[in-house]
């Protein structure tokens, strides 16, 4: 379990996050909604430690993690896999090599027999048994995201944070990478944050929902919560969408809950 | 400018801290010796053979004296180029082609999270990526240099020889003059500090490349300018204390 309590960031005198306070549970897909400048993005950044927040404190499984020492930090930040927005994986290395990396880096007591077959096992799991002599720019935008999550759950992470893993994919391998992060996330029982603006993503995945905006967190839920939040600020977001006012038309009608409302009853609405 | 001079120098103290294991910081260098060294060696011989004859015809059409004899020439190349021409040329070369090189490398990894996906790994990235490149620029700039210096002899030897500006024996008798063993110690001494001042400026430039491709460019620019500039003044400050 992740806690973060009154966390508050600034740059130049512009409060980005005003106080937050939030808990994102273990073995679920913890996501971290809202309109693009609302904060997510910083507030994940503070929570991996790529920011330092100004005030506040977030404590993995019961262990501080701001302002703690930095063997501490070190032992909390290799737990830690995280999925790029840009997927961010090393240009100069194979998809193979790639996965192997935080494996190579993190437990050299791993013998090169073990850290082949827990790449194998990897790139397996995320379908990709095929491309590991592949560079990243030889692969589509959809295979760099499996990749990325391969490299992210390599070591056995405990914690899986994604940053908007669905930008610039199209909604069919948005709604595959999703599925992966959900299942990956069960199976294994991590605590999975992901930073998303998709109310596609809400839908699919969202186990546990925490709504920003301008900085504060104003809503928390989940999936079959959020049609029927009644936040001004949460409703105007989710209903800008299509597909959800679809979906909640067909709610209404079936009375069956989200789960009647599947993507393809949407769509043909 | 001292702001800038402060952070400078905390980015080679974070550098220092928290390093990677040996094994791992030896592999990264020997990796970056190749593309600093090895991928080099073309673009310096080329630069240090032409520079060596050109050297040795411009001063043979200025040495009209004939109370001087032709042997200066020789003498003069050689002193050029082991004390300035090899080291400095060269290092301005590297500085346009590794340091830019660099920076662009490093400003990339930073805009696409290549950096940020180290950091979260719990990897020093400072460590992991500059350290190497540095080590690896102190390394291989005194062997470029080395080359230089003999690539651009020979080029003034064959320039002499093919112009008939002086005969080979006049010219080889004019290097082996009042030879300085200190003089080569000395253009090493340089190398290596502008090893360090284009490598380490380079990365610095690169390591906090904020925004995107054009950014990335301006990054690569800036670098290759500073580098040249400290290149110089170090030049310039090395010369006034060690001769």
């Amino acid at each position: 379990m992740i806690e973060v309590h009154n966390v508050q960031k600034s740059f130049d005198g512009n409060q980005i996050l005003k106080g937050i306070t939030c808990t994102f549970e273990t073995g679920k897909c913890n996501l971290l909604l809202g309109g693009s400048g609302t904060g997510k993005s910083v507030l994940l950044q503070c929570i991996v430690g790529l920011m330092k927040p100004d005030l506040g404190s977030i404590t993995f499984d019961g262990t501080v993690f701001t302002n703690n020492k930095v063997q501490i930090r070190q032992e909390i930040r290799r737990k830690i896999g995280m999925l790029f927005q840009g997927s961010a994986l090393f240009d100069s290395m194979t998809v193979y090599e790639n996965v192997e990396f935080p494996l190579k880096m993190l437990t050299p007591e791993m013998s090169r027999e073990e850290r082949r077959d827990r790449v194998e096992f990897c790139l397996k799991r995320v379908g990709l048994e095929n491309a590991g002599t592949k560079m990243p720019s030889e692969i589509s935008g959809g295979m760099k995201k499996r990749v990325g999550i391969a490299r992210a759950i390599a070591p056995n992470c405990t914690y899986l944070f994604c940053d908007e893993p669905n930008s610039g994919l199209d909604p069919l391998t948005s709604i595959k990478i999703d599925e992966l992060i959900h299942e990956i996330t069960h199976e294994y029982g991590i605590t999975t944050v992901v930073v998303t603006h998709d109310m596609n993503s809400v839908i699919e995945i969202g186990d546990h929902i925490i709504f920003l905006y301008k900085g504060q967190k104003l809503w928390d839920g989940n999936k079959d919560e959020i049609l029927n939040a009644q936040v001004p600020e949460l409703k105007e977001f989710i209903f800008s969408s299509s597909l959800v006012r679809a979906a909640k038309k067909v709610d209404d009608e079936t009375e069956g809950g989200l789960a009647a409302a599947t993507t393809d009853e949407a769509i043909n609405i | 400018m001292v702001k800038a001079f402060g952070e400078f120098l905390l980015f080679l103290q974070s550098m220092l801290t928290r390093k990677e294991r040996l094994t791992v910081l030896w592999q990264r260098t020997l990796d970056e010796c190749i593309v600093i060294g090895i991928n080099s060696i073309f673009i310096v011989a080329i630069v240090s053979a032409f520079i060596g004859a050109v050297t040795c015809v411009q001063i043979a059409y200025n040495l009209t004296n004939p109370l001087i004899p032709k042997s200066t020439i020789g003498y003069m190349v050689r002193e050029m180029t082991i004390l300035e021409l090899a080291p400095t040329i060269t290092s301005i070369v590297l500085a346009g082609k590794v340091g830019s090189s660099i920076a662009g490398g490093l400003g990339t990894m930073r805009i696409t999270e290549q950096v940020s996906a180290l950091e979260v790994m719990g990897i020093n990235s400072a460590s992991y990526l500059v350290f190497p490149r540095i080590l690896a620029s102190m390394l291989m700039f005194p062997l470029l240099v080395i080359l230089a210096m003999a690539l651009s002899i020979i080029g003034g030897y064959l320039a002499g020889s093919l112009t008939g500006a002086l005969s080979a024996q006049e010219y080889v008798e004019g290097i082996r003059t009042d030879f300085i063993p200190y003089n080569i110690v000395f253009a090493l001494i340089k190398s290596v500090v502008f090893a360090f001042l284009v490598s380490a400026i380079s990365s610095f430039k690169g390591f906090y490349t904020q925004g995107g491709a054009l950014e990335v460019g301006n990054a690569s620019t800036t670098a290759v300018n500073n580098s040249i500039i400290a290149i110089l003044i170090a030049d310039f400050v090395l010369a006034a204390l060690l001769l």
